[in-house]
């Protein structure tokens, strides 16, 4: 696959603090890509900085061909971005606001018409194409804060928290549109966001990143891998059968008011078939049992860190 | 020519703000017209007499004054109405594509002109119920219009330079305020000649004075004279000034 973006060494400092202390990232064309990280931990300046909003200090950026530096408008023609803040002017009509962007993408008269029209019925929102943008949902103005990003049909799309704040449903419809994107348009995607579940859902790589450096980077499974975090839970039907099973099945923590043990999970259904097999062979009743896998909670509680409890308190 | 084609795209965008949202244009009005039916029917017959005729004189003397307070009064709305934009996504979005930069701040400029404008006519349609009547011809009034246009382009440039020197729409709306005293610190509503000397001084040697002296002299029906080099020298000045900073600030 060729490579979209590429960042090496990219570092930003405000005053004495530093956000972005050496990043380096390479995106594939026509994958998402999720940034990770904690509040403050320097997703919104990377955004910012590769969205050509802000300068960096030091590193060199290239994306879809062009160095960041030295061309930007090159850059402006092929990315576009949706914020965390809807983008949108809450005075047009969303009809008005994509034509507002046409217009200024030089689409031409008949063109820019098709294109609005086209994105109107896509992002669902040809019945409020003529009501101000004031007055839509969070969902809608997410979606049309969307269709105006795809008016000049970039190659990226910057999507920095784009479900913050929607309902689940609204949600759910916001990642299908980002998927169809990606299979139908063959956008490349830079996703920041809070939800482990939407990078998990969306995302072929994540990279996590806390304060300012990049701790792991790999495809959801990977990253779910480099955290031990998986284990089964077997609750027993009675006091006797804990108590006999308890020392035998390698539990590594038990509770004897619930009559619950946990027991790593090192070799998945291996495990799980061996502790049946034993517990069968006893005669034990089990009233309940559970299999947990890590999830990126885990991954992303475990390797991102708050500054207060890295840092020893002066 | 990029620049122009985005210019007017985006006055397109003001224009139907205003259009949409039209109250800012009566806010604007509002003011100076108090400050005319108060000046006219409270101080009027004192002022007139101080300029050595009567009330009905003094209205003419006035509206110069008046208009020049609606321009600065404008400044202010149009001081908020750059900085809430600021605020908002739509212009990370307008940064983030390759479309001429400025055309943000001269839809801006341009919008606001054309608010300032309304005011400005409903003012003078107030002037002209309480019996302004001034002599000036056609030409002269093409002229009054320019002057205005050029002094209103200079001073929505500072205006949009001031506020874009702060991201708080509450400092934004002060900022522009020191500008309402132009027009009482100058020729526009008293002769300057009956100010002590320091403040003639510096009455006379301030941007309000040649603008209000060259539309008092078109609206009589009398050549611009002298104070048009001052008033377009002034209003290049504070416009080029403005746009620079506005465009700095903007680009940071």
């Amino acid at each position: 696959m060729r490579t979209f973006v590429s960042v090496t060494g990219l570092r930003k400092s405000y005053g004495a603090h530093r956000v972005l202390d050496g990043i380096d990232l390479t995106i594939p064309q026509g994958t998402v890509f999720s940034l990770l990280g904690p509040n403050g931990a320097g997703k919104t300046t990377t955004v910012q900085i590769l969205s050509t909003l802000i300068k960096a200090d030091a590193g060199e950026i290239w994306v879809a061909g062009h160095d960041l530096a030295k061309e930007p408008d090159e850059v402006r023609a092929a990315i576009g971005v949706t914020g965390q803040f809807s983008a949108v002017d809450g005075l047009l009509t969303g009809e008005e606001n994509l034509r507002l962007i046409a217009d200024l993408l030089h689409l031409g008269r008949a063109k820019g018409r098709r294109r609005v029209r086209e994105l109107l019925e896509r992002f669902d929102l040809t019945d409020a194409a003529r009501k101000p943008a004031v007055t839509y949902s969070g969902g809608m103005r997410r979606r049309l804060d969307l269709a105006m990003t795809m008016v000049g049909t970039p190659r990226l799309i910057f999507l920095d928290e784009p479900t913050a704040g929607l309902d689940p449903r609204s949600r759910r419809t916001m990642w299908q549109i980002v998927r169809d994107m990606v299979r139908q348009d063959g956008v490349t995607i830079f996703l920041t966001t809070q939800y482990l579940e939407e990078a998990d859902e969306l995302a072929d790589r994540i990279a996590l990143l806390s304060q300012g450096r990049l701790v792991a980077e790999g495809t959801p499974e990977e990253l779910k891998r480099m955290v031990p975090g998986g284990h089964i839970v077997v609750r027993f039907a009675d006091p006797d059968g804990y108590r006999r099973a308890a020392g035998h099945v390698g539990a590594t923590s038990g509770d004897d008011a619930a009559l619950t043990v946990q027991i790593p999970d090192s070799g998945g259904v291996r495990t799980l078939r061996k502790l049946l097999e034993w517990l069968d062979t006893h005669a034990i009743d089990v009233a309940e049992l559970s299999m947990h896998t890590p999830d990126l909670e885990d991954v992303f509680l475990t390797l991102t860190q708050e500054p207060s409890t890295k840092e020893p308190s002066r | 020519m990029r620049a122009i084609t985005d210019s007017a795209t985006m006055l397109r965008r003001q224009v139907t703000h205003i259009w949409r949202y039209p109250t800012p244009i009566l806010t604007f009005a509002a003011v100076p017209v108090v400050f005319l039916l108060l000046f006219v029917y409270v101080l009027g017959g004192t002022m007139g007499a101080g300029i050595g005729a009567d009330r009905a004189a003094y209205v003419g003397y006035l509206v110069p004054g008046i208009m020049i307070t609606t321009i600065v009064g404008a400044a202010q709305g149009t001081a908020i109405s750059v900085a809430t934009d600021m605020t908002g996504g739509i212009i990370a979005r307008f940064k983030t594509m390759a479309i001429a930069r400025v055309s943000v701040l001269t839809g801006h400029v341009l919008g606001a002109m054309v608010q300032t404008f309304l005011a400005i006519a409903a003012v003078t349609a107030v002037a002209l119920l309480i019996g302004f009547r001034p002599p000036a011809s056609v030409p002269d009034w093409l002229g009054v219009v320019g002057v205005l246009a050029m002094f209103t382009f200079a001073i929505t440039w500072l205006s949009v330079a001031l506020a874009m020197a702060t991201k708080n729409v509450a400092t934004a709306s002060n900022l522009p305020m020191p500008l309402m005293l132009l027009p009482f610190l100058g020729s526009g509503f008293v002769p300057t000649e009956s100010m002590p000397t320091g403040l003639r001084w510096f009455a006379e040697h301030q941007p309000a004075t040649p603008v209000i002296e060259t539309l008092r002299a078109l609206l009589a029906g009398r050549p611009a004279g002298s104070g048009f080099l001052a008033a377009a020298v002034w209003s290049a000045g504070i416009a080029l000034v403005g746009y620079l900073c506005a465009r700095r600030l903007y680009n940071r």
